[in-house]
């Protein structure tokens, strides 16, 4: 079960980011976004990291996608009668990923990791506990610091995205 | 036999391998994200769809790294993509203030129109 479960969010997953990467449309291509983000926190529940897939679906799917949205809907960015992919961009995307793909290949021929049973292994990230157990003594310093880094963005994107009055005369 | 032509041969024996889920099953995958996202940021040239590959590779990381946790029962993983989840929101927030920005000054944000450093 938990196999063709598998297989189905994998196949989801990958044909939506096929339509995000291929979508000419930013609003679909947001949308396929969504989707693909959907598949990977299936995937996660099927890791038995219950906290993550709901975290992927608050943090990425619900935030993340929402604001690429609003910016799409607030730039009105349709590229007018300009193709979206030149031929040189196709060339060089495709031997890149060909040569990721020859990569992925011999690592799937020769690098087979001998991976442990998954009833063997004890499903640790399901609790809550052991996240909080974690992230308060070993990783305390790394949460202080994120939150740092949360401050400094939001003061950042305020910075950013505000008009400076004064400065408009400079340019 | 060559060594060439004996790697197609051990790729079909290994079919039915493949089709088994382990611990492989999801890193062949998180790459083949990873390979998807990176072919669409040499692709596409409007850069808010550039930035969502950029969003999807993030992704194909973390799928790896869950795994890991997973199957060698551990949780440092699983703690690890917490972060990067905080840290993805927080670029987020700044690249598409970045792009409203740039979008602002110039009128455009189709990557072959930014050429300003150019020569």
């Amino acid at each position: 079960m938990s196999d063709t479960l598998f297989h189905f969010f994998s196949v989801l997953t990958v044909a939506c980011a096929l339509g995000l990467v291929l979508n000419k449309n930013a609003v679909a291509s947001a949308l396929c976004l969504l989707v693909c983000l959907t598949g990977i926190a299936g995937l996660f529940v099927l890791l038995d990291a219950f906290l993550l897939a709901v975290l992927t679906v608050f943090v990425y799917a619900g935030a993340v996608v929402a604001l690429f949205l609003f910016i799409i809907m607030l730039l009105d960015m349709q590229g007018g009668d300009r193709k979206p992919f030149t031929k040189a961009s196709i060339i060089a995307g495709a031997a890149a990923v060909g040569l990721l793909c020859t990569g992925l290949y011999s690592f799937i021929v020769r690098g087979h990791i001998d991976s442990p049973a998954l009833a063997d292994t004890p499903a640790v990230g399901s609790s809550l506990r052991a996240y909080a157990e974690l992230l308060f003594t070993t990783y305390l310093l790394p949460v202080q610091i994120v939150g740092f880094l949360l401050l400094i963005a939001m003061l950042g994107v305020i910075v950013i995205s505000k008009k400076f009055e004064g400065l408009e005369d400079i340019k | 036999m060559s060594p060439l032509v004996s790697l197609p041969l051990a790729a079909a024996v290994n079919l039915a391998d493949l089709l088994r889920v382990d611990l492989n099953s999801y890193l062949y995958l998180s790459a083949l994200l990873f390979a998807i996202g990176f072919f669409g940021v040499l692709l596409r040239k409007n850069t808010l769809a550039i930035y969502m590959c950029l969003e999807l590779m993030l992704v194909a990381a973390t799928v790896a790294l869950v795994a890991f946790s997973r199957y060698n029962g551990t949780m440092d993983g699983n703690v690890f993509v917490f972060f990067i989840l905080t840290v993805a929101a927080a670029e987020v927030a700044v690249g598409l203030a970045i792009i409203v920005a740039l979008f602002r000054r110039r009128q455009t944000i189709q990557v072959e129109e930014l050429n300003a450093l150019k020569n």
